[in-house]
């Protein structure tokens, strides 16, 4: 699985993440070189622990100008969101503690901090919040190319295999409409068109505007060597919310979407090859086996078992 | 129905379940005639295999006739009233594997394929009986048994053989005539066998037929070694003899030419304190498996030769000796066994009387008493080789 959060170069470019580079810079400098003359500007005096304090957050600040100028990467934005907070922390103590000289001053540098801590809580969540998720899987199928092909082009019955499709409905020549379960409990739904067919060889589509989740596929179909049927290669990309953080969230609560790929290939081969999805008195529910551990004891299902497993 | 399930480590109970119903449409139902206890169940019993689930039914030694086919089975195959042996390995006939007779490779039959995939680097075929990693498929210690892909799996019984002496087609047969297969033997050659079960004494069977001249039966159990020697067998108790000098001695100092491990991952060794230190291995799961017969075989095996390994073997094992392996151009051949390859020619071999599967039948029990049949095979009681269970 390749995560990719956006990358450095369209970072590189962004005018937001450039400006709270510059910014930090521009803070910096002042604090390390002239501690003392930047506290007394904020009005919370220069005795050392302030002088202190402050060359520390000018260091803190260089460092980030670095890093979002020199290699952006949203944790560099988390990370100014995390100085935000210290700052406002020691902006309110100052304030409590404070003797009455400068506090227009104080208050000042206070808001202005909390102005800035919002542009960078906007700018770390719209910088991280979507990231796209390709997952590749390969199988071979024992089965000639345009059996195999024709088999896949038949939408409706990809959620035969999908463990996570609920149902595909073909609504016209090239475009159809997907439902799949999300992870915690979540339906998602999208409107799909298909970006090319080329016989026996390839398929690709995409979600359209408008889709809960924006994502794309292809499926290749190559002849195996030596006669051995074919070699089908999925890409599957996703669009996901939430970002890193959400996929381990959904890893953690069982969902490894590049293992699921990888029985969902499983499973087409089965029906290229059997016709049909096999199951056990472990996992009778076919293509929901995973989702199943632990499993049912292996041994026959009771009626009312059965009629859910089959249903 | 009554059927024998797995309770929890070194337990097992016969409980009354549900009888089987169609889940595929190549399904058959079975009603079971006759089912056995093989060497692997204990490995189950002995939870060694990771995946077993309480109320698991074992078994996947069985045969019976056929009461309700699914609506995938065409031309009678098999057809409602025929009397059929099982193949423990689950085949769907149609994936490259089967296509090659590996049939207990099949990339299709196992439902939890990812996670055997995660054991073994690539997914095997679904087994009866044998814990969720083989597929959760229910066993055939039972009244009844669903057969996957039952135009695959059932070999139809036509002659009026009894159950005795067919049902060891369904496993042990065929694993013991596929080690000595796989020594690939040569006229004069002297095969020795690791093992004096039942597996191992069709193996000792099957390496005469194919033209060994002198067949070497190494075990610690008197009355095991006793059968093989009623077979004209020379034999080896490492109890009290250490077995290379007794092997190189046997043969003119050259070692045998082709060696059978039919012990698998749970022997024992006639020295205390080698055994001792795979089991405490063993515990703390820095191996899981204890190799003694196999380390015994590779270094024992004359130079060029073959050894083939037909005991079952679960996970990682240690002090492999790739030295002698390697230095002495030794072939290392091994599979759980293709049992449909195997049934068909040793039905005829059954048939012509070169083999006789029921020498090794000690016993014969009710179903209800199976707990009883697998604590006296386990612990050798009563000079126990086969448990044969009748439902």
């Amino acid at each position: 699985m390749k995560t990719d959060i956006h990358s450095t170069s369209r970072l590189r470019r962004d005018p937001l993440v450039r400006g709270l580079g510059w910014a930090s810079a521009l803070l910096g400098v002042p604090q390390v070189v002239a501690p003392a003359g930047f506290a007394r500007a904020l009005g919370v005096g220069d005795a050392f622990r302030h002088r202190s304090a402050t060359t520390a957050v000018g260091v803190r600040e260089l460092a980030a100008a670095t890093g979002l100028l020199g290699r952006p990467h949203p944790a560099w934005l988390w990370g100014r969101v995390g100085g935000d907070l210290m700052d406002l922390t020691m902006l309110t103590r100052a304030l409590k503690h404070h003797n009455g000289r400068g506090l227009g001053r104080t208050v000042a540098a206070t808001a202005a901090v909390t102005a800035i801590t919002a542009t960078d809580v906007y700018a770390a969540v719209t910088r991280t919040r979507r990231s796209a998720m390709e997952l590749t899987a390969a199988t071979t199928v024992s089965r000639p190319p345009d059996e195999v092909y024709a088999l896949w082009k038949d939408l409706e019955r990809l959620p035969d295999f999908m463990a996570h499709l609920e149902e595909v409905r073909v609504t016209g020549p090239r475009t159809s409409h997907w439902r799949a379960s999300a992870p915690f409990g979540k339906t998602v739904e999208w409107d799909a068109e298909t970006t090319q067919e080329v016989t026996d060889r390839l398929i690709t589509w995409r979600s359209v505007d408008g889709a809960d989740i924006d994502n794309s596929g292809e499926v290749r179909f190559e002849p195996a060597p030596g006669g051995r049927g074919t070699e089908i290669r999925v890409t599957l990309r996703y669009d996901l919310p939430g970002g890193a953080l959400g996929q381990a969230a959904a890893r953690y609560f069982g969902e490894e979407p590049h293992q699921q790929l990888d029985d969902d290939l499983r499973r087409f081969k089965q029906i290229a090859e059997t016709g049909e999805v096999v199951r056990s008195e472990g996992a009778p529910g076919g293509k929901r086996a995973r989702g199943e551990f632990p499993q049912h004891p292996a041994r026959p299902l009771t009626e009312g078992e059965l009629k859910e497993a089959l249903a | 129905m009554k059927a024998n399930c797995w309770t929890g480590r070194n337990s097992v109970e016969v409980q009354d379940v549900p009888e089987p119903s169609i889940l595929n449409s190549r399904d058959a139902i079975v009603r079971i005639t006759s089912t056995a206890i093989c060497g692997s169940d204990l490995h189950l019993l002995d939870g060694y295999v990771p995946t077993m689930e309480k109320g698991d039914i074992m078994g996947h030694e069985f045969m019976g006739e056929v009461v309700e086919v699914g609506s995938g089975i065409s031309d009678g195959k098999p057809r409602v009233g025929d009397r059929v042996v099982v193949p423990f390995p689950i085949a769907c006939g149609a994936c490259a594997s089967c296509h090659a007779e590996l049939y207990s490779c099949c990339e299709n039959t196992n439902p939890n394929a990812g996670i055997s995939e995660k054991f073994f680097g690539h997914p095997t075929a679904g087994i009866y009986g044998y814990s969720h990693l083989t597929g959760g498929f229910a066993g055939g210690q039972a009244e009844y048994a669903r057969v996957v892909f039952a135009d695959v799996n059932a070999l139809k019984i036509e002659s009026d053989l009894t159950d005795e002496q067919v049902l060891f087609l369904s496993d042990i047969l065929p694993t013991g005539y596929m080690g000595a297969e796989m020594c690939d033997i040569q006229e004069g050659e002297v095969v020795a066998v690791w093992g004096a079960g039942p597996v191992g004494q069709f193996a000792m069977d099957s390496a005469r037929v194919l033209g060994a001249e002198k067949v070497i039966a190494i075990d610690k159990e008197t009355y095991r070694l006793e059968m093989a020697a009623a077979q004209g067998y020379t034999t080896i108790n490492f109890e009290d003899t250490d077995v290379r000098s007794a092997l190189l001695e046997l043969t003119g100092g050259r070692g045998p030419d082709k060696c059978i491990d039919a012990v698998g991952m749970e022997a024992t060794h006639g020295a205390s304190h080698v055994h001792l230190y795979d089991r405490a291995k063993q515990a703390v799961r820095s191996e899981t498996d204890r190799p003694h017969a196999l380390r015994q075989a590779i270094m024992s095996c004359r130079s060029g030769g073959v050894v083939s390994v037909i005991g079952v073997y679960g996970g990682m094992i240690d002090k492999f000796p790739a030295g002698a392996w390697m230095n002495r151009s030794l072939t290392l051949r091994t599979g759980q066994c293709h049992v449909q390859k195997y049934m068909k020619p040793l039905l005829g071999l059954i048939e012509q009387g070169k083999i006789d599967p029921t020498r090794v039948i000690t016993h014969r029990l009710p179903l209800t008493e199976a707990p009883t049949g697998y604590d006296l095979f386990k612990n050798k009681k009563d000079r126990c080789e086969k448990v044969v269970l009748k439902p």
